[in-house]
Parts: structure tokens; C-alpha cells; sequence
């Protein structure tokens, strides 16, 4: 076969998607905002995202700011600068840890039920049944788990600030022998408003990618249920390389000098 | 002299292909007004594609598919949920959402519609289901819990909710015993004169075509290849029809099979 053929039908293929994704993307946020609104699929998906995603992003941001703080310690114990662990934690949870780690454990739970959900829609001709009752599937199925994505992991990505470090105090006090008053002090001092607000413009951001490659896939999931499992692979792995791909563009504009 | 009627639904010279694969080939077809017609044809001939074009669920590349005299091809989105709202659709496998109860289902388009409250709704949905033959204790049930004769019932009663004046169904009767699908096709010829409707269905089943139909049509291979009464179906002197009423392997429709 004609290598250059190859790779030119891939690119294509390659260009299609993203464009298709742009499409989708576009009627999702333009159905958002115009009539008629969904207030009962929306607050399910607030409730789903917002509520349901809480066990599994309190439990990985407080292990995640223990570890940090045992790590940083024996880290900095080689150049004697154990105080900088209450910084490490503190600019690590903020910036980085909370809303990455928050956007991989809700890409995994939510970006694979919506894939699933949806995709089963679409299989089952759930899809097309809105359709002949006259009620856009976008604006009922798509627009209200975007705006949720969008406008829930910002707060997830809040308790997983306030946890993670909280996880790293645990640690600090109990086990490496901070002083409790010193330990938070330094946390306070060394906190600036734009470390919070770029960890939340980046979790509203993921929020956002998630929700949409979640829908994306089970939107145009084919087949029987071996369409939906893969539309539900594709949803967590192509959402976890944007997610983190998407965290080097934001640290960019928000931190480089 | 009189003006004869508009069709309800005018189709003509409709082409669409998925890929290499043609799978309508210039359909014209008119659909009167109170009309059921009926689409015969094998698995893979076409009959889905040509109600979800009518509904503008899929588009089709050429050709022209009217509505009540409105052009359905190239409507934006908008449009065609409101060519939707006059028609009503069983879908084979029920369709339902299984997030809703029953009831919800039935009142569905009602309650989007923001047309009623939701306890209008629910008497709504009871009053729908009561017409086809279930009572008020399904309404609360969900549709993962209903037999697949239940499912199409509820399926019925959701298209027939809003009083839709066209009524697509397809394969009504597929997956049912034979009991359950006479029982579906009477509610379906009840349900249909109760309101009507213009009815299009499609199906296999010539048990179901032969109680529904008022006109038949034959798809094969994307063309349509006889359009006539029911009555006249046994002496159509068409040899796919002849071919397809009988249930042969042998003649000219032919099986895609490896041997």
C-alpha cells in the first residue's frame, strides 16, 4: 500500500473528527443558552457530578496531600529545608494535584456513564424517539451534563483543595512533628488567590472536557453493545490526554514568565 | 369538479446511500390523508431509512420528502420538531426511556411541550394506557420490568399520546408471539380510526400487513417495486410480491449468502 496514501487518509480521518467534535461542541454550549431549558435533567447531572462524584475526590486528594507531604519531607531532609513542605503541599494541591487528579477520577466515573448512558440511548433508538417527540437531543441529553461538568468541578476541585491539604497537615503534625499553628501559618502565607483561581479556571475547563467526550462518544456510538464498551473506552482515554494536555495550555498562560 | 386531496406525505425520487451501499434507490410514494399504508419488505431493504428520513432523522441527498405540503429535506432543527409534533412513532424495540416510568414515558411529549403539569401528565399517561389495554398499576412501573408485549403497548401509547395526526410504526409486531402481535395490531387498526391518523408502517409480518393495510408497498434493493390495495396483494402478478407473500427461498429476491 501507498505509505503517503496511509497517512493521508488517517490525517483526514484525523481532521473529520476534530471537526465533527467541533460541531458537537459548538451546538452543545449554543443549546445551553437558548430555550427551552431542561431544569430537571439539570439538576440530576449537578447531583451526579456534583454530589455522587464527592467520595472518590475527597478520598484521592486527601491520600494524594498525605503522600506529598511524606515525600516532599524526605525530599527536602537532604538539603535541610523540611519547612518548605507546608508550601510544597499547599502550591502542588492548589495548582496541580486537585483539579488533574479530581478531572482523571471524574473522567473515569462520569465521562463513562454519560458514554455508556448515551450510547445505550443511541443503540436502543432512545436517540431518535426524542426526536419524533420533538424535543431536541442535544438540548436534553447533551447541553444540561456540559453545563454541569463546567460548573461542578470547579467546586469538587474546591473540597479537593481544602482535603488535600488538610491530608498533608495530618501528615505533618501527626507524623513528621510540625507545629500545628506554624504549619498552617505558612500554608496561609504562602497562598496566593491566583494558585486557587488557576486550579479552578483549569478544573472548569476539564469539567467541560469530560463531559463533552462523554457525550461526544455515546452520542455517535454504532453497533450493539461492543459499540457502546468501545464509545466508553474512547470517552476516559481521549478525555484523561485532553485533560492533561489542557493542564500543560492553562499552566502556560497562567504561569509562564 | 372536485379537487382531489393532498397527500399527507409525498415522497418522490428520494435517493439515499450509506457509503457504496444504495439503500434508496428514487422512491416516489404518497401517503393520503386517514391512509395506512404499509411497507413490505427484507431485512436491509430500506424501510427504516425511509421513515427516519420522512422525519427527518436522517437526510437523504436528493430528492423531496413533503410534509402536510412542507418540505422536509434541508429543514433546519427547528422545523423538524415541529413536523414531529403532528407525528407519532412506535419504535421497534419500544424505544422507551428506561430513566422514566411508564407514565412518564407515555406523557413525555406533553410535559416537554410544558403543555400540562405533572399531575396532568400522570392522568394524562393513565387515560393513554388505559387505551391500550393496561391498567393504572403500570404507569408506576419501569420500562425494564414490562414483558416486550408490555413495552410495545406502552410504545403505542406514548405515539398516540398527543393525538398525532401521521403515526409510524415500526415492526409493530416483531419479537411477539402471535397471540400478543394480533393483539398489537388490533389496537394499533383501533387506536388508529380512534384518531384518524394517517398511519405508515413498516414490517415483515404479512399477518400484521394484511389487518392493518389499506395500501401495500414493496421495497427491494432501494426501488420501490409494487405499490397497490391489500386487496389486491394475492393477485398482484408480481413476482417479488408472489416471492415474498409465500415466504419462498426461490425467485427474484435473492438472499446474500456464502454457501
Amino acid at each position: 500500500m501507498n505509505v503517503l496514501a496511509l497517512i493521508g487518509r488517517v490525517f483526514l480521518t484525523f481532521l473529520a473528527a476534530v471537526g465533527r467534535l467541533s460541531r458537537f461542541a459548538a451546538a452543545a454550549v449554543s443549546h445551553m443558552v437558548r430555550p427551552p431549558f431542561y431544569p430537571r435533567q439539570i439538576l440530576r447531572q449537578f447531583v451526579d457530578i456534583g454530589y455522587f462524584s464527592l467520595p472518590v475526590v475527597a478520598l484521592t486528594a486527601i491520600f494524594s496531600g498525605m503522600v506529598l507531604a511524606l515525600q516532599s519531607h524526605s525530599g527536602f531532609a537532604r538539603f535541610q529545608a523540611e519547612g518548605a513542605v507546608a508550601m510544597v503541599v499547599a502550591l502542588s494541591i492548589t495548582r496541580e494535584l486537585g483539579p488533574v487528579l479530581a478531572g482523571l477520577m471524574v473522567a473515569g466515573r462520569i465521562g463513562a456513564s454519560m458514554a455508556a448512558e448515551i450510547g445505550t440511548m443511541r443503540v436502543t433508538e432512545q436517540v431518535d424517539a426524542l426526536t419524533t417527540l420533538s424535543t431536541n437531543p442535544y438540548k436534553y441529553l447533551v447541553s444540561p451534563r456540559v453545563l454541569a461538568g463546567l460548573l461542578m468541578m470547579p467546586l469538587l476541585v474546591v473540597v479537593a483543595d481544602i482535603l488535600g491539604i488538610f491530608g498533608g497537615y495530618i501528615i505533618a503534625i501527626g507524623k513528621l512533628g510540625f507545629n500545628s499553628g506554624s504549619y498552617l501559618a505558612n500554608t496561609w502565607q504562602v497562598l496566593e488567590p491566583l494558585d486557587v483561581a488557576s486550579g479552578l479556571v483549569k478544573a472548569a475547563a476539564f469539567g467541560f472536557l469530560i463531559a463533552l467526550l462523554g457525550c461526544y462518544n455515546g452520542y455517535y456510538s454504532k453497533g450493539g453493545a461492543q459499540g457502546v464498551g468501545a464509545a466508553t473506552t474512547n470517552a476516559v482515554v481521549s478525555a484523561s490526554i485532553l485533560i492533561l494536555i489542557a493542564n500543560y495550555g492553562i499552566t502556560e498562560i497562567f504561569f509562564a514568565q | 369538479m372536485t379537487e382531489a386531496a393532498a397527500p399527507k406525505i409525498r415522497l418522490r425520487d428520494v435517493h439515499k446511500r450509506f457509503g457504496d451501499k444504495v439503500v434508496l434507490d428514487g422512491i416516489d410514494l404518497d401517503v393520503m390523508p386517514g391512509e395506512s399504508v404499509v411497507v413490505i419488505g427484507g431485512s436491509g431493504s430500506g424501510k427504516s431509512v425511509l421513515i427516519k428520513s420522512i422525519q427527518g432523522i436522517i437526510r437523504p441527498e436528493s430528492g423531496s420528502i413533503q410534509v402536510d405540503g412542507e418540505e422536509v429535506v434541508g429543514m433546519g432543527s427547528r422545523q423538524i420538531e415541529a413536523i414531529n409534533g403532528k407525528i407519532g412513532m412506535l419504535f421497534q424495540g419500544g424505544a422507551l426511556f428506561d430513566s422514566l416510568p411508564v407514565w412518564e414515558n407515555v406523557a413525555f411529549g406533553a410535559i416537554q411541550a410544558k403543555d400540562i403539569d405533572r399531575k396532568a401528565a400522570y392522568d394524562l399517561a393513565v387515560e393513554t394506557l388505559s387505551k391500550v389495554g393496561l391498567t393504572e398499576d403500570v404507569a408506576k412501573l419501569w420500562p425494564a420490568e414490562l414483558s416486550g408485549g408490555m413495552q410495545k403497548r406502552v410504545g403505542l401509547a406514548r405515539a398516540i399520546a398527543a393525538e398525532p395526526e401521521i403515526i409510524f410504526f415500526d415492526e409493530p409486531t416483531t419479537g411477539l408471539d402471535p397471540i400478543m402481535a394480533d393483539v398489537i395490531n388490533d389496537l394499533i387498526v383501533t387506536c388508529v380510526k380512534r384518531l384518524g391518523a394517517t398511519a405508515v408502517t413498516i414490517t415483515h409480518d404479512m399477518a400484521s400487513a394484511r389487518k392493518i393495510a389499506d395500501r401495500v408497498a414493496m421495497l427491494y434493493k432501494g426501488k420501490l417495486v409494487w405499490v397497490g390495495p391489500i386487496a389486491d396483494i394475492d393477485t398482484s402478478g408480481n413476482d417479488y410480491v408472489d416471492q415474498f407473500i409465500h415466504g419462498r427461498a426461490e425467485g427474484p429476491i435473492t438472499m446474500d449468502l456464502r454457501r
